[in-house]
């Protein structure tokens, strides 16, 4: 694993620095980005030394939370309406459907246009991909469930809200957790594009202001700043989603890790 | 109140219509499950026996006929009872709640019906865990910690607290193996003559049916109708050892007989069909 | 299909993409905050059948946009395809280049369209690479679980019929990760549109995306809706594409009639 990353890291500076190929000495070397991040007084204005730095990994992460948030309170009770009313279902998944093909990047320039101001726009975006993955795989959980579970909860005598107490969000929470972290995921592709496109501040809006300001070392510091954001987030909802379903981890303990 | 629960069901007719070709499952069914007793019911796989259960336990409805518990209309084509804790369900493939413990699984039904309190239910959950055979050690287990043998025991009993009139369990010991199975049937024996369910037993095994019923069902290939009503006169309380008597044996024979010459049948439709 | 039809446009769905329509007409008219400057769908579609219907430039940003959806996706799959077989079947080439290809999927495909540029000779490349990146990490995690998934009882017997490796891989390991490959096409074309449409609003002059873009710039709503409206429609197209060819590839998995 070390030697993997090692060589790859040493053929990244040997085709910067050492080949004649103009396309690959156009780019930062690994070691000037590792001494631009760790500098305390970095050229370009943003290491790990400067306020500056943090407070871009806070716009973004402020944004995705909100969306994020948004996507939850929203996608899992929608979800979970339409796997538990087949007429909720006929109407909401209608336009689910029709709306889906949409792209969520293309809302961007409707969303700036009616939204007041950028940075509801840039959340809205987010939160329109998060919410699309939440409320699928919600859906998918509660599709999921062994009917038998349904049948035997009848036969116990549960009523309708029994059922959706009992059967549906229990039976549901797996999957509804691996769409919140595919939601994650969601989030921040479609955050970096908002921000790039309609931002001030942020991670994605920096990657694209320090290419126009020809400063980069900046680009792959902030680049790898948004790779370990991103899998910290969803390594959390990992952790919390493993806390919640106590019964599920026991029960495959042994046999066949969970796939994620 | 439970000592009453016999089950009638005369000229059950099923068709399903998925796709304009109607299949017959079950044509002209008629059967009795006497209060408190067990009756087994064999036949071909996809002979309609599941089909009869379902309509029982109210999840479906026939085309035709009626079925009746203790003389109350039950389902007929046009009415459904829906299903409740009178005739309570023990799945195939097990369906205990995985996400919860195997004591909030049993007290489960008693608290949706509100006929007790959280404690009281759990309280009566333990008791019930105790006479089967000291299981209260596994009360705060989930489903999927403990053997699938187990899990059947647990499911028999969310079941019993109810006090249920019948008991249908949909061939519950099929993916077992034998060591397993047979002491599953002692704990049924034991269940049955302690609590006095009547029960209806859905089954492949004519061994396990003629050891643990009163009354064993010969079904027919689809369309599914009753072919053989084998009485079971041997003594209760039942043990294994029974399996080597000659009367055993004998109406062992009878049971062969009657299901092969189905199987036979179902098997050259089947290849009927393919071709 | 035509039950299926029946099926998914059932009355209620009507009901709702018909209210949907309706609200959206009914905020631009009444010009509720934010709809002041919005066009509404009446407007839309006389736009559209005035000066869209039949504009060259309009249909070229279709065939601007396909292309580039085109060689991001067949270069992901070119790519992708292999390097999932590889990280799956041998264990060494995985303990070394895991880990790094590990440390690069977290990164959003947006974050590359900087670097895409400075190292691509054309702005047309440095979109197609970006689009690549967008579908190859999504391919290849699927193609390498596939492989994982194979039942090993497959293996076994074909080994032990003696079935040299080579037919073991052609027969047994390369049908058994089709589904997977299936998979990583659908999710692969739908984020593909996606990066597409970002990357020629961010760093591009053509194509649909970008239309979008010029129609809100312009101040003509109109345009922004019918570029949304175009994109869904690619979008929509391009996947069923996708599933038709995923159902030729996998003729064990159609329906027994």
């Amino acid at each position: 694993m070390i030697i993997g990353i090692t060589s790859s890291v040493l053929l990244w500076y040997g085709l910067v620095q050492w080949t004649p190929f103009k396309a690959f000495n156009r780019l930062p070397d690994p070691l000037s980005v590792i001494i631009e991040w760790v500098s305390t007084d970095p050229d370009y204005g943003l290491s790990i030394f400067t306020k500056d730095y943090y407070l871009h990994i806070l716009y973004s992460t402020y944004r995705a939370t909100v969306a994020f948030f948004l996507a939850l309170i929203l996608g899992v009770p929608l979800g979970i309406m339409m796997g538990w009313r087949a007429n909720f279902n006929a109407y909401a998944g209608a336009l689910l459907d029709f709306l889906r093909p949409i792209p969520p990047l293309a809302w961007v320039p409707i969303a700036i246009l009616i939204l007041p101001g950028d940075e509801p726009a840039v959340i809205f975006v987010t939160f329109l991909v998060a919410f699309f993955a939440t409320t699928l795989n919600t859906l998918l959980g509660v599709r999921s469930i062994d009917p038998d579970f349904f049948r035997a909860a009848e036969c116990l005598g549960a009523t309708d809200q029994d059922i959706l107490r009992d059967i549906i969000i229990p039976g549901a929470l797996p999957t509804i957790f691996t769409g919140l972290q595919i939601a994650m995921g969601a989030a921040w592709f479609s955050l970096v594009a908002g921000e790039m496109i309609a931002a001030q501040y942020g991670l994605g809006f920096m990657i694209l202001e320090s290419y126009n300001l020809v400063q980069y070392p900046t680009i792959i510091i902030m680049m790898a700043t948004l790779g370990i954001v991103g899998y910290a987030s969803s390594a959390l909802i990992r952790v919390v989603g493993k806390k919640m379903i106590r019964w599920r981890e026991q029960a495959t303990g042994i046999g066949q890790e969970a796939e994620t | 109140m439970s000592q009453a629960g016999s089950i009638s069901v005369s000229n059950i007719q099923k068709i399903y219509d998925p796709e304009g070709a109607a299949v017959h499952a079950l044509e002209n069914c008629s059967c009795e499950i006497p209060s408190g007793k067990f009756v087994a019911m064999v036949g071909p796989s996809g002979c309609g026996k599941s089909t009869l259960l379902n309509m029982i336990a109210g999840f479906d409805k026939p085309t035709s006929g009626e079925i009746k518990l203790d003389d109350q209309l039950l389902v007929s084509a046009n009415t459904q009872t829906p299903p409740n804790s009178d005739r309570v369900v023990v799945f195939q493939n097990g369906a205990l709640f995985p996400w919860k413990t195997v004591l909030e699984n049993i007290a489960y039904g008693p608290i949706v019906q509100k006929t007790r309190g959280r404690g009281q239910a759990e309280e009566e959950a333990r008791e019930l865990l105790n006479k089967a055979g000291n299981l209260e050690r596994i009360a705060g287990s989930f489903p999927g910690q403990i053997s699938s043998g187990m899990q059947r025991r647990v499911e028999i009993l969310r079941a019993l607290i109810n006090k249920p009139k019948v008991l249908l369990l949909d061939e519950p010991f099929r993916a077992m193996d034998t060591v397993s199975k047979s002491k599953m049937h002692q704990h049924l024996l034991d269940i049955h003559d302690k609590f006095r369910p009547s029960i209806l037993l859905i089954t492949h095994d004519l061994v396990e049916a003629i050891l643990l019923a009163d009354v064993v069902l010969v079904m027919t290939t689809r369309p599914g109708t009753i072919k053989v009503n084998i009485n079971v006169e041997l003594p209760r309380p039942r043990s294994r050892e029974m399996i080597l008597s000659d009367e055993f044996t004998e109406l062992q024979k009878q049971a062969i007989a009657a299901v092969h010459e189905e199987a036979r049948k179902a098997f050259e439709r089947g290849e009927k069909e393919l071709a | 299909m035509l039950k299926q039809l029946q099926s998914t446009l059932n009355w209620r769905g009507f009901v709702a993409i018909f209210g949907f329509f309706l609200i959206w007409y009914l905020a631009c008219v009444l010009k509720l905050p934010g709809f002041a400057e919005m066009a509404n769908p009446l407007e839309v579609i006389q736009m559209f059948v005035r000066e869209y219907a039949h504009d060259d430039h309009y249909w070229l940003s279709w065939v601007t946009s396909f292309q580039r959806v085109l060689y991001g996706f067949l270069f992901a799959q070119l790519f992708g395809i292999p390097l999932g077989l590889l990280f799956g079947t041998n264990e060494k080439f995985r303990n070394l280049f895991f880990p790094v290809f590990e440390l690069l999927r977290p990164i959003p495909p947006l974050a590359w369209v900087p670097m895409s540029i400075l190292f691509w000779p054309t702005n047309e490349s440095s979109i197609i690479f970006i689009t690549f990146i967008g579908a190859f990490f999504i391919i290849v995690i699927n193609v390498f679980d596939g492989v994982r998934d194979i039942k090993r009882e497959h293996l076994w017997l074909a080994l032990s019929l003696g079935a040299p490796r080579r037919v073991v891989f052609l027969r047994i390991m390369l049908p058994s990760v089709i589904p997977s490959i299936a998979v990583g096409m659908t999710l692969g074309i739908a984020i593909t549109w996606d990066v597409v449409i970002a990357a020629e609003m961010i760093a591009s002059d053509s194509g649909l995306g970008r239309l979008t873009w010029e129609g809100y710039v312009s101040s003509t709503p109109e345009v922004l809706v019918i570029g949304m409206i175009s994109i869904g429609l690619a979008g929509y197209l391009s996947t069923k594409v996708v599933n038709t060819i995923e159902s030729k590839m996998m003729p064990w998995r159609r329906v027994r009639r």
